[in-house]
């Protein structure tokens, strides 16, 4: 019996002393725990913080791309701007170039009809813009005969003798031009002369001076080099219209003026003998 | 700035006028006229040119002629001779080409392009 007892104490101490190393071990754990616990709390607490300036920064870093992007799209606008600009400069300037050259075509043609008062030197400086500066080969310059009223050449370069003929007011392209007053430009390509038709020619413009027609400029055919007419051309082709007629007709009255005055010197010189 | 002298030989005002006014815009650029190859010889042989612009069809000595007796002219031979001309087919720019011009321009002139071909003549690329 005694023996039992002593057994079952052993027993009994050695389940407590089991249960205290349990005891200890639980304790043990739960501060293990704890201590883990509150670390992970502070990871947590960390963690928090780096994800907050982690995302400042990359919002910052965002905020600065859509700038940087936004920038580079208005510089590349303003690039495409000047661009335009550049290549409108630069049509600008052939534009003002070739208008230069026209105005000084102009000018050059205009001061020659008006450097003169000697009908023939006006007609040769007439021809001499037709045939130069617009590029005519064959063409002709007529004017009304006051006597008759019929429209005869004064002036031709490149023709043939059949053109000679006068020409009535109101006959045919020439003579309607002449009634009507209003430039004629044959439709179709000017080098297309399927030979030269002196009844149907390329351009004939009228000599006017306000509204009193005194002639015309007649265009049968154009240099081979010459293929279209230029806005240059229809420019010309409008000054001479009235400082051609201006210049013909003023020096032809200055001639007019000095043979009555001649006249008029010797009979006074007559006069004068007597 | 360089000075570059021209001669311009042409029998109409009225082009000699145009063409004058057009090398004008050249910086530096000094224009004599003739009035036909006689008086640009004449002209030839007083002063010194950079380039020779001439009409072929003129009175007394026609430019083709000019052209010739310029190249077989020991002083002058090397000047850069530029024809203008109404005769635009090809025989006749190759005829004035033969001869030892320079370029050969058809009438009607447009500026730009003479002053190209001067340009281009003037920085020795023709």
């Amino acid at each position: 019996m005694d023996k039992e007892t002593g057994s079952l104490n052993k027993k009994v101490e050695e389940f407590l002393q089991v249960f205290k190393k349990g005891e200890e071990f639980t304790q043990e754990i739960l501060r293990e725990n704890e201590k883990l616990r509150y670390r992970l709390a502070q990871l947590e607490e960390v963690s928090k913080f780096s994800d907050r300036e982690g995302n400042f920064k990359v919002h910052s870093m965002e905020e600065r791309i859509q700038f940087l992007e936004e920038e580079n799209k208005s510089l590349l606008e303003r690039y495409r701007q000047v661009e335009e600009e550049n290549k409108d400069f630069a049509s600008r300037y052939v534009e003002v170039e070739s208008e230069n050259n026209n105005l000084a075509n102009l000018y050059v043609a205009s001061y020659q009809l008006h450097s003169t008062l000697d009908f023939n030197e006006s007609l040769k400086i007439i021809l001499e813009i037709v045939m130069n500066l617009i590029g005519a080969e064959e063409f002709s310059i007529m004017m009304l005969d006051e006597k008759t009223n019929d429209l005869i050449v004064v002036a031709q370069e490149g023709m043939g003798p059949e053109m000679h003929d006068p020409i009535k007011i109101g006959e045919g392209i020439i003579g309607t031009v002449i009634k009507s007053g209003e430039a004629f430009y044959r439709e179709g390509d000017p080098t297309d002369l399927k030979g030269v038709d002196y009844s149907h020619p390329l351009v004939c413009i009228p000599l006017k001076i306000k509204e009193h027609v005194i002639g015309s400029i007649v265009i049968y055919k154009l240099l081979v080099q010459k293929t279209a007419f230029s806005n240059m051309d229809y420019e010309l082709f409008s000054m001479l219209a009235g400082h051609a007629a201006t210049a013909l007709f003023s020096s032809k009255l200055y001639s007019q003026s000095e043979r009555k005055l001649s006249t008029i010197q010797s009979f006074l010189d007559l006069l004068k003998e007597k | 700035m360089p000075e570059h002298n021209f001669l311009v030989v042409e029998d109409s005002p009225t082009m000699r006028q145009l063409i004058t006014f057009a090398l004008k815009r050249i910086p530096g650029s000094k224009v004599v006229e003739a009035n036909d190859g006689i008086d640009a010889l004449k002209k030839l042989s007083t002063q010194k040119f950079d380039v020779i612009l001439t009409d072929i069809n003129m009175p007394i000595m026609d430019g083709l002629k000019l052209v010739s007796m310029v190249r077989n002219d020991p002083v002058n031979k090397a000047i850069p001779i530029i024809i203008i001309t109404t005769e635009g087919a090809d025989e006749d720019r190759k005829r004035g080409l033969s001869l030892g011009a320079n370029a050969y321009i058809a009438k009607p002139i447009q500026t730009a392009d003479l002053l190209n071909v001067v340009t281009q003549i003037l920085e020795g690329k023709k």
